[in-house]
């Protein structure tokens, strides 16, 4: 099935789905509500917003040279940096240093950008154990699919489901308290800290200027990955960088308010380097991995480089109309809602997935909510550009190049409403069937009834 | 002021009496209202498609055509953002660059016209009737209308006003209601619960595009709620 079939199919059935629907919405209410109080202890939301897009606009108007800092930096205190350039390299890369270090079991702390490389079924299929620590990815790990949201991967099960989950797969479900759940996700990852050969992160800032990964976490699991392992791997893509450390004290509050409503997230983070000499803890060995898998491409469109500003907040998902009824799997993407829709275009292939720009109502509560100012939606419509440019749907531009005849011309204008008051009766006989040329919304809502006289007729009557 | 009347094509067609409204308030507070005839359509169906040529070849006439005009005063918060906005951006590094910047800086949507420009909001109306208001989208967040359609309605005399507890889109965004028909179609679920909720008699836009959407929803779900152009709101005397 093709991507955009795909995405219909799922879009029906999710959007028929009333409890689904539900769940999803009263989790993102509630999100709006926390998240409104944090923006009001800003001093200006605003002013936040649009320094930190000027930040970001430096950092990857710049990236070259940030890049090269950072590594620098990070090289001096004896940290192994590896470039990738696709997938398929971050993957080798990985591969090849646990293949080194004859490892098993990797504990990894969430990464969205291992999901982007398809990471894990990777491993797997070489033997690797791999276990995720962060809860929410640990939950859908053991249901074998994709996280759901890019900040809260399962937040489209109710308790009860895990509940049930665990009984199945952990053989220890007490109740459905989140505690008592929790608790039992504690004494299997415990272990796995311990045994683990090696452990996997991602990143959400990396520092120009001293060379560190800022990592943010509510649950702690990222610092036991990063600490308890004798050899530390951290992915990610090459737009992280910021260019000071003093950058973090806006970003690090900005993308805990923007993403769940937080004052500060639990646990930020800063790396810098492994083990140093006379240092008692930390890794041996770390290997940092940078990837790029066509963010440079995206880079290279001065028109929609902004994109690339994105620090994964998850707030325009959060916002977005269409992902609230559709939800996170109907986009079949790593990176779903209006960031997904904008970048996997770029990132995957634009005719494949020119589908996820169009099915917007193009409302702007994305651009709205981003709190680095990505100019989502617009992005939206110069992608269905680029696309239509590139591509032209035949039927599609005829049917503009017709309506186009028809508007210009007001004799024809005339009669195209005429002939549509008279075959409203007729309209009304096919309503809905195969025969209704308007079935696609004829289904679900009533057409309007067209009086006889319209604004023109009266207008040209009375003069 | 001559203000020149842009009714959009839906509106001519099947919404005539938001036009009529329109017409008549500005001629009642002394305005000639002149309304170029051969204007059907901004050409924003084929732009939110991707196919910017083709609503080239709609929009380069209709600037042409409001060339001259004064004011330009349109009852769509979505077609006013189309010309406001997007036109600017479509005719740019065009022959009609100059021209859409200065035809975008003339346009007014309706309300924001009204309070904005004319400084009027009591038009002297009457309305018993508990109403709710939609903002469309593009006169939202485009247009940044928000206060203009409140202020007005806000003078209406008999009129109770109730906002809706959740503000969002309508899902019509368009073609995008025929594309992706269950997106579209569960978006309007979720505003006409939002709207009825309220316990308002009516729904109220500055959009006949977005009323169109959600009507045929209400209509549909047989609902008693019903919907209504500002505008018309406006001149009930």
């Amino acid at each position: 099935m093709s991507f955009v079939s795909q995405f219909k199919t799922l879009a029906s059935e999710k959007t028929r789905d009333l409890r689904h629907r539900q769940v999803i919405r009263t989790a993102l209410r509630s999100y709006e509500v926390v998240r409104d109080k944090r923006k009001a202890a800003f001093q200006s939301w605003e002013s936040a917003r649009q320094a930190a897009a000027e930040t970001k606009w430096e950092a990857i108007n710049h990236l070259d040279t940030h890049l090269e800092a950072l590594v620098a930096k990070l090289e001096a205190r004896g940290t192994k940096v590896h470039w990738a350039s696709n997938g398929v390299q971050a993957r080798e890369i990985i591969a090849q240093i646990l293949r080194d270090k004859k490892a098993r079991s990797i504990i990894k702390s969430k990464a969205m950008t291992s999901e982007e490389i398809h990471l894990n079924r990777a491993l797997e299929k070489e033997g690797f154990t791999v276990v995720e620590s962060d809860l929410g990815e640990f939950i859908v790990q053991l249901r074998h699919e994709p996280p759901y949201h890019i900040v809260f991967p399962s937040m489209h099960l109710t308790r009860g489901e895990i509940k049930d989950l665990f009984q199945k797969e952990l053989g220890d479900a007490p109740s459905d308290s989140p505690e008592e759940l929790t608790m039992v996700a504690r004494r299997v990852m415990r272990q796995k800290y311990i045994t683990a050969d090696v452990g996997f992160t991602g990143a959400n800032f990396a520092i120009a200027e001293t060379g560190m990964i800022s990592i943010t976490e509510n649950e702690g699991n990222a610092r036991l990955t990063a600490a308890l392992p004798k050899t530390m791997i951290t992915l990610l893509g090459i737009e992280k960088v910021l260019p000071r450390f003093a950058d973090l004290a806006l970003f690090l509050p900005m993308l805990a308010t923007a993403g769940a409503g937080q004052p500060m997230t639990c646990y930020n983070t800063m790396y810098s380097g492994p083990r140093q000499p006379g240092e008692c803890d930390g890794p041996e060995e770390w290997h940092v991995v940078l990837l790029d898998n066509r963010r440079t491409e995206l880079l290279a469109d001065a028109e929609q480089r902004d994109a690339l500003h994105c620090i994964r907040c998850g707030a325009c998902l959060n916002v977005c109309p269409i992902f609230r009824n559709v939800g996170g799997h109907t986009y079949g993407t790593t990176y779903s809602g209006p960031i997904g829709a904008v970048i996997t275009p770029h990132l995957r292939g634009l005719q494949e997935w020119k589908h996820l720009s169009n099915a917007s109502s193009l409302c702007g509560a994305c651009t709205e909510a981003c709190p680095v100012k990505i100019d989502l939606h617009h992005h939206l419509l110069q992608n269905r550009r680029n696309a239509s440019a590139a591509e032209p749907a035949f039927f599609e531009r005829l049917a503009y190049q017709i309506f186009g005849i028809v508007v210009n011309e007001p004799i024809f204008w005339s009669l195209a409403k005429k002939i549509g008051w008279l075959t409203q009766p007729l309209q009304k006989a096919v309503k809905g069937s195969a025969l209704d040329p308007a079935k696609a919304w004829t289904k679900t809502r009533d057409l309007p009834p067209q009086p006889r006289e319209s604004f023109k007729d009266w207008w040209r009557n009375r003069k | 002021m001559t203000v020149t009347l842009f009714i959009p094509c839906f509106m001519d067609a099947l919404f005539p009496r938001a036009g009529i409204s329109m017409v008549e308030i500005l001629e009642r507070l002394g305005h000639r209202v002149v309304c170029p005839e051969e204007i059907a359509c901004c050409g924003q169906p084929p732009f939110n498609s991707g196919y910017w040529d083709e609503a080239r070849t709609i929009a380069a006439p209709v600037l042409e055509k409001l060339k001259d005009a004064e004011v330009v005063v349109i009852g769509s918060g979505s077609c006013g953002a189309m010309i406001k906005k997007f036109y600017p951006e479509l005719f740019k590094d065009k022959p009609h660059a100059k021209l859409a910047k200065q035809v975008a800086a003339r346009t007014w949507e309706f309300s924001d016209f009204l309070v904005s420009k004319l400084g009027v909001t009591d038009l002297g109306a009457k309305f018993r009737h508990k109403v709710t208001f939609h903002d469309g989208c593009h006169g939202l967040r485009e247009l940044g209308i928000k206060t203009a359609p409140r202020a007005l309605l806000g003078k209406v005399n008999g009129l109770k006003f109730v906002e809706m507890k959740e503000e969002s889109c309508c899902g019509f965004g368009g073609t995008f209601s025929a594309k992706f028909p269950m997106i579209s179609t569960a978006m309007g679920e979720v505003k006409c619960a939002a709207a009825a909720e309220t316990g308002a008699d009516y729904i109220v836009s500055n959009d006949s595009s977005c009323l169109m959407h959600i009507q045929g929803l209400l209509s549909r779900q047989g609902s008693k709620l019903k919907t209504i152009h500002l505008a018309e709101v406006l001149n009930q005397q």
